[in-house]
């Protein structure tokens, strides 16, 4: 199943709706690169509160998604991570080292216009 | 309670192994963080297969050893094996190049495993959560 991406002003909003297979991430790594050019986004929220498992390999793709965006130009938060969810990350010794993350879509929201206004 | 079988074939039998796994977990009263742990572990395994094997099995079952109740996780394929088993549990090695964290991601979220693997023969891999 696809992932969503809709555009909110300079900001491309990701909801991600339900477990990802392999293939669908990949997919969406690519959307998402493209999309941010076409619609020329500067910040990019991935939601993954309904995610309830992130392994190592969604993770690390979820992290080469955000590093992709940043050389396109625009910023990641990702939001919604499940507290069962961190604390196996943090079992698993992985981190989204260098991405931004954010409680939910609101606190991302609130945290890239932060950024931008800091830019200025 | 029952034992449950799940043939890991395509990407998509990855999530229901893990779904299932969680499943199970939650019947046997695991909490919502081991019931997370478990189903991470089976998805780590489950991927391994996949890449390594192409195809095999993730069998779940009950088991208890006193008055412990936990949940064993048996991820077991006919691939070609593993030369060097102590290599495989070492972080950040892989033969295939792949992003998972496979056999020693799954080892740090549970209590117990095993690894036993013949090459030419397969792999099976056995690992165990303790109700807390």
């Amino acid at each position: 199943m696809p992932v969503p991406i809709l555009k909110q002003g300079d900001t491309l909003i990701a909801s991600i709706v339900a477990a990802l297979s392999d293939d669908d991430l990949l997919q969406f790594r690519d959307d998402l690169a493209t999309k941010i050019g076409t619609v020329r986004a500067r910040g990019v929220v991935v939601d993954v509160t309904a995610l309830d498992v992130l392994d190592s390999f969604a993770t690390r793709t979820l992290r080469g998604i955000a590093y992709t965006a940043k050389l396109r130009g625009a910023e990641t938060v990702i939001v919604g991570i499940q507290p069962e969810v961190a604390y196996t990350l943090v079992q698993l010794g992985l981190t989204f080292e260098g991405v931004s993350t954010a409680l939910d879509l609101e606190e991302g929201l609130a945290l890239l216009a932060a950024k931008k206004q800091a830019r200025k | 309670m029952s034992e449950l079988k799940i043939q890991i074939e395509r990407e998509i039998d990855i999530i229901a192994a893990r779904q299932a796994g969680r499943q199970m977990a939650g019947q046997l009263g695991f909490s919502a963080t081991d019931q997370t742990l478990i189903a991470t572990a089976i998805s780590e395994v489950a991927r391994n297969i996949l890449i390594y094997a192409q195809r095999g099995e993730i069998q779940l079952e009950q088991i208890a050893d006193g008055t412990r109740t936990g949940i064993q996780v048996v991820a077991a394929d006919e691939g070609p094996g593993i030369e060097n088993t102590d290599l495989a549990l070492r972080d950040g090695y892989s033969t295939k190049n792949s992003l998972g964290l496979g056999l020693p991601g799954a080892r740090r979220l549970m209590d117990d495993f095993t690894l036993a693997s013949e090459l030419g023969h397969g792999t099976r891999v056995t690992m165990k959560k303790w109700r807390r």
